[in-house]
């Protein structure tokens, strides 16, 4: 079985000229998300390559060099019919839930949009229920959250409906760039646990972009760490955090703030670095 | 022993709507030593920013400080004229505001928006002098003095938040008001800037108050955690207790829902939504999200309860020792 998606040896530059060298959001780099149900995190810092990454999977970008393959097709060969699935089978969902939805609608209407076009729902009604359904399985009651508008649901709402949404497209893979770092704490693991238990129990892959590393090592099968544009290292969650190579792994495992005052973080004593 | 700077007596903060006052800040009280470090957390929503706003008198009608008194250092902040709250903010009582990488003046250098704040607080340093304070003020948040004459957008994000830490201890303030100043900044730098704080608050011998949702982060920052839930401060406790200890079942959920680096696979979200404040739950507001709650807790609001020293709880069932909280 050819992997779901494939980023074989991408390189993604930006701006250049005469005058400057380009500068290179991703150095020849190459990922595979297997063809089995599974949860893969990207962590890394801002300027990373990690959102970069998301962009070519989703093919809101292509690579200067190498390519992205979904179901082992390069994604720029891939016929109208090829592409309107690979649209509906990986879905995205993104960093803001307050930006991605239009104010003037009722949250209804991106439910039921997708469901239409790509020809799921023949009907009105038969949209209502799959929307119903979606919205139960992130733990949403549909009468509380249907017929609304986006102001009048919490961040951590609209974030569900966005998985819903998502989810109500029979998709093979979520991609989710840092889904839940505008939402409350107390909310994180609610929503990450919807995501998880889609691959659970409905054998949705995900991808999941983050720079916190507490959730990426709670919820994923493995984890990619980006630096600079280059993976820098990845594996199993357990190796990856307690017995981590790269020293850009070490740091970003030490700027975890440990969640027991008996535990000395050192930041009381920590050199002032510029 | 006890040496309270900052002295909140039922603060009471509302703001108008149609069906009636919003109470954003619903009876806080807490007292805060000198030098000593505060964390106030809290979903969105529950009042902490507006707390330390209205400490600042920086509440914008039609919202208004609707009762309760604000001492510092003894002095009476509510009862100030706006002239000598002016002076006081910054001279006494400083903000580093929530983004503050955006309240930057990005037309400015950083050393003409120093220099503003000295000017508005009648400085009397000579251009010598100002230029060896400013240089001394960016060590001190472990910024070279170069940095005076570079604008906003030549920095990065960590740096504009140190050159905020800065501006807030220019003036040797006693209370120190940081509102979420890394929400915005990644892991690494988080960490930078937290020492930063730190590192300046001691210098002047300031007191903190960090406003945050981050309770890992507070586990490691506060010497006092404070915890609201719907404009009121549910449980206050010195920090080893709030963790060893917690009494108020929303505090319990908070940190059980952490995650950490020894469980895979295991969420403790803590289910419901935050409730309204125009429209709260009658009793307690937490009773509809509550694992504990009973009959009384939708009818009674819990009184301030004083289970040890330092350790306030508003519940009923507060001086039960539970266990940890349910999955």
């Amino acid at each position: 079985m050819s992997p779901l998606l494939e980023v074989r040896a991408a390189t993604v530059a930006f701006g250049g000229g005469r005058a400057a060298a380009p500068k290179l959001a991703l150095r020849d780099v190459s990922l595979t998300l297997p063809a089995e149900p599974s949860i893969t995190a990207i962590v890394g810092e801002s300027g990373s390559g990690k959102t970069t990454m998301t962009r070519l999977m989703l093919r809101l970008q292509d690579p200067t060099r190498g390519t992205v393959h979904y179901d082992g097709q390069d994604l720029k060969g891939l016929d109208r019919a090829a592409f309107l699935r690979y649209r509906r089978e990986v879905q995205a969902v993104f960093q803001d839930p307050f930006g991605v939805y239009n104010p003037f609608y009722k949250i209804d209407r991106s439910l039921l949009l997708p469901l239409r076009r790509f020809g799921i729902a023949a009907t009105r009604d038969e949209a209502y229920e799959l929307a119903r359904q979606s919205l139960e399985a992130v733990g949403l009651r549909p009468g509380d959250t249907l017929g609304r508008y986006p102001h009048q649901l919490s961040g951590g709402q609209r974030q569900r409906v966005m998985i819903a949404r998502a989810l109500s497209l029979r998709p093979r893979i979520i991609v989710a760039d840092e889904p839940v770092s505008m939402v409350d704490a107390s909310l994180r693991a609610t929503i990450l646990e919807s995501l998880y238990r889609l691959k659970v129990e409905r054998n949705v892959s995900l991808l999941y972009v983050t720079h916190d590393l507490t959730t990426a090592y709670q919820i994923a099968d493995r984890i990619v760490v980006m630096f600079n544009g280059e993976i820098v290292e990845e594996g199993d969650p357990e190796s990856v955090i307690h017995q981590p190579r790269h020293a850009y792994t070490r740091l970003l495992v030490s700027a975890v703030p440990p969640a027991d005052p008996k535990v000395n973080w050192g930041l009381e004593n920590g050199a002032l670095a510029a | 022993m006890s040496d309270p700077v900052l002295e909140v007596v039922d603060l009471h903060v509302e703001f108008p709507t149609p069906t009636g006052p919003a109470r954003a800040v619903d009876g806080v009280s807490f007292t805060l030593d000198r030098g000593m470090r505060m964390g106030l957390v809290g979903e969105s929503g529950s009042g902490k920013s507006t707390t330390v706003l209205a400490l600042m008198q920086l509440i914008k009608a039609p919202g208004r400080i609707a009762g309760g008194q604000v001492r510092l250092a003894g002095d009476d902040l509510l009862g100030m004229t706006p002239e000598a709250i002016r002076r006081a903010r910054f001279s006494r009582i400083a903000l580093v505001p929530q983004g503050a990488m955006n309240s930057l003046n990005p037309v400015l250098t950083v050393r003409a928006q120093i220099d503003d704040l000295l000017d508005a607080h009648g400085s009397a340093f000579s251009a010598n002098e100002r230029s060896r304070h400013v240089a001394a003020l960016l060590k001190r948040v472990g910024l070279a003095e170069t940095v005076a004459d570079q604008y906003p957008h030549q920095l990065s994000g960590g740096m504009k938040q140190r050159v905020c830490i800065a501006i807030s201890i220019a003036l040797s303030p006693q209370v120190i008001i940081a509102d979420e100043p890394t929400s915005a900044l990644d892991v690494v730098v988080q960490k930078q800037v937290m020492q930063t704080l730190i590192h300046a608050q001691r210098e002047v011998g300031a007191a903190i108050i960090l406003v945050g949702h981050d309770m890992g982060l507070m586990a490691q920052f506060a010497h006092v955690v404070g915890v609201m839930y719907a404009g009121r401060l549910v449980e206050i406790a010195p920090v080893g207790r709030i963790f060893s200890d917690p009494r108020h079942p929303y505090t319990r959920m908070l940190i059980a829902s952490l995650p950490n680096f020894s469980s895979r696979g295991v969420f403790r979200g803590i289910p419901g939504v935050a409730p309204s404040i125009v429209d709260p739950p009658p009793g307690c507001a937490f009773n509809p999200r509550c694992p504990r709650a009973e009959n009384r807790c939708s009818r009674e609001i819990p009184a301030d309860d004083l289970v040890a020293a330092g350790h306030r709880v508003r519940c009923h069932f507060a001086r039960e020792v539970a266990d940890v909280a349910p999955a």
